[in-house]
């Protein structure tokens, strides 16, 4: 802890900072891994039947769009007050970013590497897994990074049902009228979705170190 | 279906259809919020994003920027603001201009700034002006990305301004607050479902945008695998 | 005219693009900068519309510098043509076409029917107008180009590569098409290729650069392929260019010797009278056009031509122009045919008369002595007996390093 000012004593109710930063982080993390567990497949639906995919962009456009807060307060009567209720949204979005950046990215795979590794007698998942996907790893790590970064930002508006980790700071903030406890939500959150990116950013060098020379 | 029943049993009371906190206002206010955080937004992102695009630098400055804004929490700024501004007009639309701002600062760049070198060769040799050649040729080309840019700020502000609502302020949000505060589900569902419908005509809207502004000849099938 | 003057580019970091250049591209003549990467052929054309600033020297249009007006102003003058084209994609082949016009204050109606006329000008029809470019083939946008670049019906027009990125056969149609143009126009085209085949063929002049911007030879194509004034330039021309040259002198010289040709419903007493004298004989229908070779031991006893089958005959390869083809057509034509003779035509494409390979020497002979071809552009409206698809394909290959050839 730096400073008083900036990391202020929260009341004992919410919890510790520790306990804070592990539920944010659970809740976001969980929510990008479901997302890309489930975007996988769909991914490869698309790529496989490319007829599907405008449709498919468009119904995952109208999922982005539909608010979180409604999302949580509807999944409620069926979830209850958990972090299931927060995750279950999380997720949905995180699929939403991923599955186009999937898509294009294993089409963005030049033709005549793919035709390369047709002609050396790669097929179905061997090829998938030894050259699609590690080609399409920028495009996919965009995605993560987008949706990791509105994910763990996101996770503070479960707050108005009880389980928004930091934002429940907001909440309090709000009730007693508490301007540093806002900031010192705020400050961790964009620390926590800077460092999360940041990780991200070097898994993403250490997977792909083919690319290294043009990002040097 | 419990909560259905109630909710549609919400919608169907003509007694929330009127006043200063009946559905319609509560629907325009919506829009109002949005738009406007939309507008703010566009004045600060879209000129950037030419700027940039159109110079082809600053590219660390735009994803960082983007990054950030992306990041900060829309729910702990309204709070913030409120509790240090008061119930202001300015204390909502700070946030939600937070949001609106990424995605149409780094589609204009990259849409722009991926323009095929060729076309503003061309251009400029044709004698277009520097600005005639980002006008006429770059932001034309880019127009498909650019509006998917405004597209996303649109749907961040729509889905947010939901959120505003946390803080008294007005918008279809009001009706989920209050309905959670009242533990009356029905106004909380019958207020998610119009803030969904509000969400989904908004991609109606652009649908048609797009009809209206990208060239024919900018809407060739990509190739498909 | 356009003329350079002692110009150069040298960039920031040192490295020398142009070295100090003089040159000269006359008025409604072809002239051609060709020569590997690096040499800055690109680099000099692009200064001429200020696409590029020179470091040193000047250039000057028709005696004034280029630096006189404000370059949008200069390149609303100058036509302007590249690689893919560069069309708008959200604006029609018409709109693309009326681009210049209408920013220099023309009339819309003024401008449209100017682009329409220019459309059939470069051989599209009038439907293409209301198309997009992405519905245009390669070869039809780029006419589209060339078009567009002309709408203005500027003096100069700078070509940067513009054929390099179609197909052989396109190519080649894109050149005769330029040729047919230039021969009404008679525009100052400045024209960049690393294609020294296309440069040869295309342009009234040659300049040959070398890496480092360096002009090694700028002369006429035969001067250059009689007299490379360097070894660069001589293995830049490649090995076959003795041959080639062939190509800008006429093959009215070549004897056409009508006596081996027989009709295939000929008497038999002057199929058996010519069979003693031929060893081979080109037997032709009734139009007189070729149907094929017969060598003199399958001349059936009785000398009836029409009991041999057309498909026993030996092919004849290809016919050339008698009157209208290169020295270079004919020899190809008698090379290309088992019986090592040339098949002449008239252009009714009747056969004129046979040359064997010995008969052509005297002509190439003649040919090689003499500095100036005797005709001029020769045959250059017709590329197709210039150079062969395949001929392209290696060039295409050695793009990159021309000394491996």
């Amino acid at each position: 802890m730096r400073s008083a000012g900036l990391f202020p004593h929260i009341p004992s109710y919410l919890g510790t900072y520790g306990s804070l930063i592990q539920q944010q982080l659970t809740m976001a993390l969980l929510s990008v891994l479901f997302g890309l567990i489930a975007a996988l497949p769909i991914a490869l639906l698309c790529v496989r039947y490319p007829k599907i995919y405008p449709a498919m962009v468009g119904l995952l456009t109208v999922i982005y769009s539909l608010p979180s807060i409604a999302l949580f307060v509807l999944l409620v009567p069926s979830t209850g007050l958990t972090q299931t209720t927060v995750i279950i949204p999380l997720s949905v979005y995180s699929l939403a970013a991923l599955v186009p950046n999937i898509v294009e990215g294993i089409r963005g795979i030049p033709e005549d590497v793919r035709l390369a590794a047709v002609a050396m007698g790669y097929t179905g998942a061997r090829r998938l897994v030894a050259v699609d996907l590690p080609l399409a790893v920028p495009p996919i790590m965009a995605g993560l990074r987008v949706a990791t970064v509105g994910n763990v930002s996101m996770v503070s508006v479960g707050t108005v049902i009880g389980v928004g980790a930091f934002g429940a700071l907001f909440t309090a903030a709000a009730q007693l009228s508490r301007s540093d406890l806002a900031v010192t939500g705020i400050v961790v959150i964009v620390a926590l979705a800077l460092a999360c990116d940041l990780l991200l950013v070097v898994a993403q060098r250490l997977l792909t170190p083919w690319n290294k020379r043009r990002s040097a | 279906m419990n909560v259905l029943s109630q909710a549609w049993g919400w919608l169907t009371t003509s007694a929330n259809w009127s006043g200063s906190d009946g559905i319609p206002t509560r629907f325009l206010q919506h829009y109002e919020y949005s738009a406007e955080a939309v507008l703010i937004g566009a004045l600060i992102a879209f000129p950037l994003g030419l700027l940039t695009g159109h110079v082809k630098r600053g590219g660390l400055l735009v994803t960082s920027l983007a990054n950030v804004a992306r990041a900060l929490p829309t729910l702990g700024l309204v709070v913030l603001l409120v509790v240090v501004m008061g119930v202001k007009f300015r204390a909502v639309m700070i946030p939600l201009v937070a949001l609106t701002v990424p995605p149409i600062l780094l589609n204009t760049y990259e849409g722009v700034r991926n323009v095929d070198p060729q076309l503003t060769d061309a251009a400029k040799g044709m004698g277009l002006r520097p600005w005639q050649v980002l006008w006429r040729a770059e932001v034309p080309a880019a127009l498909p990305l650019i509006l998917t840019g405004f597209q996303f700020a649109a749907v961040n502000a729509v889905a947010n301004t939901a959120i505003a609502a946390y803080s008294s302020f007005g918008g279809l949000g009001r009706f989920v607050i209050d309905g959670l505060a009242t533990t009356d589900y029905g106004m909380v569902a019958g207020g998610a479902f119009l803030i969904v419908i509000a969400a989904i005509l908004n991609l109606v809207i652009f649908a048609v945008l797009r009809k209206l502004l990208i060239s024919p000849g900018l809407r060739q099938k990509k190739p498909t695998t | 005219m356009i003329s350079f003057v002692q110009v150069g580019k040298t960039y920031p970091d040192g490295t020398v693009a142009v070295a100090a250049t003089d040159l000269t591209a006359d008025s409604g003549r072809i002239t051609v900068l060709v020569g590997p990467s690096g040499s800055g052929k690109t680099t000099l054309l692009r200064m001429v519309n200020r696409m590029i600033e020179p470091t040193s020297g000047e250039i000057l249009i028709d005696g004034v510098d280029v630096r006189s007006k404000s370059a949008p102003e200069l390149r609303r003058g100058i036509g302007y043509v590249i690689q893919n084209a560069g069309l708008f994609p959200h604006r029609t082949v018409l709109a693309n076409v009326m681009t210049v016009p209408r920013l220099l204050g023309w009339s819309k109606d003024k401008a449209r029917e100017r682009a329409m006329e220019l459309l059939t000008t470069v051989g599209l029809e009038e439907s293409h107008a209301k198309r997009y470019p992405f519905q245009l083939s390669g070869g039809q946008q780029q006419r589209v180009g060339v078009a567009r670049a002309l709408a203005a019906d500027p003096p100069v027009l700078l070509m940067d590569e513009p054929f390099s990125a179609v197909d052989p056969v396109v190519r080649k149609d894109l050149q005769t098409e330029l040729l047919r143009l230039q021969s009404e126009l008679s525009k100052t085209i400045l024209f960049v290729t690393h294609d020294i085949d296309e440069a040869i063929q295309l342009g009234d002049k040659v300049a040959v650069l070398n890496t480092g911007g360096v002009l090694e030879q700028f002369d006429t194509p035969t001067e250059l392929l009689a007299n490379p004034k360097n070894e660069f330039v001589e293995s830049f021309l490649g090995l076959d260019r003795g041959v080639r040259r062939l190509s800008f002198f006429s093959s009215t010289g070549v004897p056409l010797r009508p006596e081996p040709v027989v009709a295939r419903d000929a008497p038999a007493a002057e199929v058996l009278a010519r069979r003693g004298a031929q060893p081979w004989l080109l037997v032709v229908d009734d139009g007189h056009k070729p149907l094929g070779w017969l060598t003199a031991e399958q001349v059936p006893a009785d000398g009836d031509l029409t009991k041999v089958a057309v498909g026993e005959l030996v092919s004849y390869g290809h016919t050339f122009g008698a009157a209208t083809d290169s020295l270079r057509a004919a020899l190809d034509s008698a090379i290309l045919s088992p019986s090592s003779r040339a098949v002449g035509v008239a252009e009714d494409g009747r056969v004129v008369g046979v040359a064997s390979v010995e008969e052509l020497v005297p002509a190439i002979r003649a040919a090689q002595s003499a500095s100036v071809p005797d005709t001029g552009h020769g045959d250059r409206g017709e590329p197709g007996d210039r150079v062969e698809p395949g001929d392209r394909n290696d060039r295409e290959d050695r793009d990159d390093n021309p000394d491996t050839v």
